[in-house]
């Protein structure tokens, strides 16, 4: 129960500090610390990335949205692909999707070039894959959860009743 | 020439509040633990179909009592959430806002010399509203030691025996109490024993963090002598729409609705469409927003105990009232913290008696801010 709520805190901001979640749960610190230990040990919480804008960034980084198609025979399964791209750095995501095509595959680099030749050469020429569709992204609007429009001010009144 | 107003505009006071709202609007980087209304933004499908409803150019009056097809919806939720059960034809009156609808009773049922008993600490709207309508006001002060809820102990020790009305807000706006069942039985008791009408704001009933809300109008014989008044500005986040609404007995509505047709026509139509839908769709984000204020709320009590502020276990709204230390009066509290810190509360005794030597904390802000305000909270206590 308490890992529920803790992890629920944790999705919605992960620098909470325990000492704050145990103020907003009730729980003690320790007992916190242990339902996050929990958390990680069980594979529920695999990780903890800032949320980026990254049209914000003075670097340019690029992404894509990659549709995948595939084609399966006795020896392959989708497991067998997804591990295989996975391993890759470039790729941020994916995932198995139902619908037109088959992997849903986020891709990050450096330039258009870069992607697009990651995309031609890495993952292509994979025997299994029978067809790549690329998207690049132009502009995040929205991000786990997170709006990147700044026109959330608070315009209440400083007092009222 | 001059105007001069009534006797009973001049009778009432310039509100409390309206100097530290002037001091916090001149100085930089206020963090406002003073505001009486949700951060959340209305649930957008409401405000969808608010746009929608313009869109459509509906925006013609409605009938006097609002809509039927939203005191429809409203009948079905206050009876599915609070077991009130009231006619949508003639039972329900759509309002702007509660705060005319609390408006509308007083100058509906009070008479020039009626007495009108307030549990305080309270919402400020309601002694203004007692003497606009020419009636006088008999305070029942709450204490901290019974948690801030009316006891009848204190109803009899103020003469509430002997007023024609009493007024209730619970869960309470500015301490953050409730009253449970066993708590308004007593109370209920002596409004029939003395033949009160009972005015109860329930505003705040949906933020309720421990167990559920109950309605004074659900207990014995309380509903034919009670009105209701609950809305959308707290717990759908809609304040600035202005849409609140009453649930009393057939003609208690009907005195109501007969200065509301005069004086107001009807609830603004764009809101009602936007009601409409909050109560069709918005339930999960309702929830979400209650969740947050109740984390919030933890937060901040905990956090005032630990920098040794005395503070009780407040369990509704989204207000916490901690006590000031020793030597100091609320106000001075408030405004030399607001000076000094930049942080903005308001103090208790505007809240009228039982107030005083306390301060209203809102947490309808983020917990980023909270941290914040009482991290400077604690460096103005060390410093003092």
């Amino acid at each position: 129960m308490s890992e529920r709520e803790v992890l629920e805190l944790l999705r919605e901001n992960a620098r909470y500090s325990t000492a704050d979640i145990a103020r907003m749960t009730g729980l003690e610190e320790s007992e916190v610390e242990a339902a996050i230990e929990e958390l990680e040990a069980a594979g529920v919480v695999r990780g903890y990335r800032a949320v980026v804008d990254l049209d914000k960034l003075e670097d340019e980084r690029v992404r894509a949205e990659v549709e995948l198609n595939v084609r399966l025979d006795r020896e392959t399964g989708y497991g067998d692909i997804a591990e295989r791209l996975a391993r890759f750095p470039q790729v941020k995501a994916l995932r198995l999707v139902s619908g037109d095509y088959d992997f849903d595959v986020e891709i990050e680099g450096d330039s258009i070039r870069e992607v697009s030749q990651f995309v031609s050469e890495k993952v292509a020429p994979i025997p299994e894959i029978t067809q790549t569709v690329t998207h690049y992204v132009m502009t995040s609007y929205k991000e786990n959860g997170i709006e990147f429009d700044d026109g959330d001010e608070d315009d209440r009144l400083s007092i009222s009743p | 020439m001059t105007f001069d107003p009534a006797e009973r505009v001049r009778k009432v006071p310039p509100s409390g509040i309206r100097r530290f709202f002037e001091i916090a609007e001149e100085r930089d980087e206020v963090i406002s633990l003073g505001v009486g209304e949700p951060d959340f933004s209305t649930p957008w499908a409401a405000r969808d179909a608010a746009i929608t409803s313009l869109e459509q150019g509906k925006t013609s009056y409605t009938a006097n009592r609002g809509k039927r097809e939203l005191r429809v919806a409203i009948a079905d939720d206050v009876a599915d959430r609070f077991d009130l059960g009231y006619d949508p034809d003639e039972e329900i009156i759509v309002t702007a806002g509660a705060s005319e609808a609390v408006d509308l009773a007083f100058r509906a049922f009070v008479d020039p010399g009626d007495t009108v008993a307030i549990a305080q600490p309270s919402y400020i709207s309601y002694e203004p509203g007692v003497t606009f309508a020419g009636g006088d006001v008999l305070s029942v002060p709450t204490t901290e030691e019974n948690e801030f809820r009316l006891t009848v102990e204190a109803l009899a020790d103020a003469g509430a025996a002997d007023a024609e009305m009493l007024v209730l807000c619970y869960p309470n706006n500015p301490t953050g109490a409730i009253m449970r069942e066993a708590d308004l039985e007593p109370i209920a008791e002596f409004a029939r024993e003395h033949d009160l009408t009972v005015l109860s704001d329930e505003i705040y009933a949906e933020l309720t963090y421990a167990g559920e809300h109950t309605s004074i109008a659900t207990l014995e014989g309380m509903r034919e002598r009670t009105v209701v008044f609950n809305g959308f500005s707290k717990a759908h986040a809609m304040t600035g729409l202005r849409l609140g609404y009453a649930l009393a007995p057939a003609d208690a509505v009907g005195a109501m609705n007969k200065i509301h047709q005069y004086t107001m026509l009807s609830a603004p139509t764009t809101a009602q469409y936007a009601a409409l839908e909050a109560l069709d769709s918005c339930a999960d984000e309702v929830e979400g927003m209650v969740e947050q204020y109740d984390r919030r709320r933890r937060f901040v009590l905990s956090r005032f105990r630990e920098i040794g502020m005395d503070v009780f276990e407040a369990k509704g709204a989204f207000y916490c009232f901690p006590e000031v230390p020793g030597g100091w009066t609320a106000a001075e509290f408030a405004e030399e913290l607001l000076r000094e810190q930049g942080v903005a509360v308001v103090p208790g005794d505007v809240f009228g008696e039982g107030g005083e030597s306390h301060l209203r904390i809102s947490y309808a802000t983020s917990l980023a801010d909270l941290r914040e305000a009482l991290r400077r909270i604690e460096a103005f206590l060390e410093e003092h």
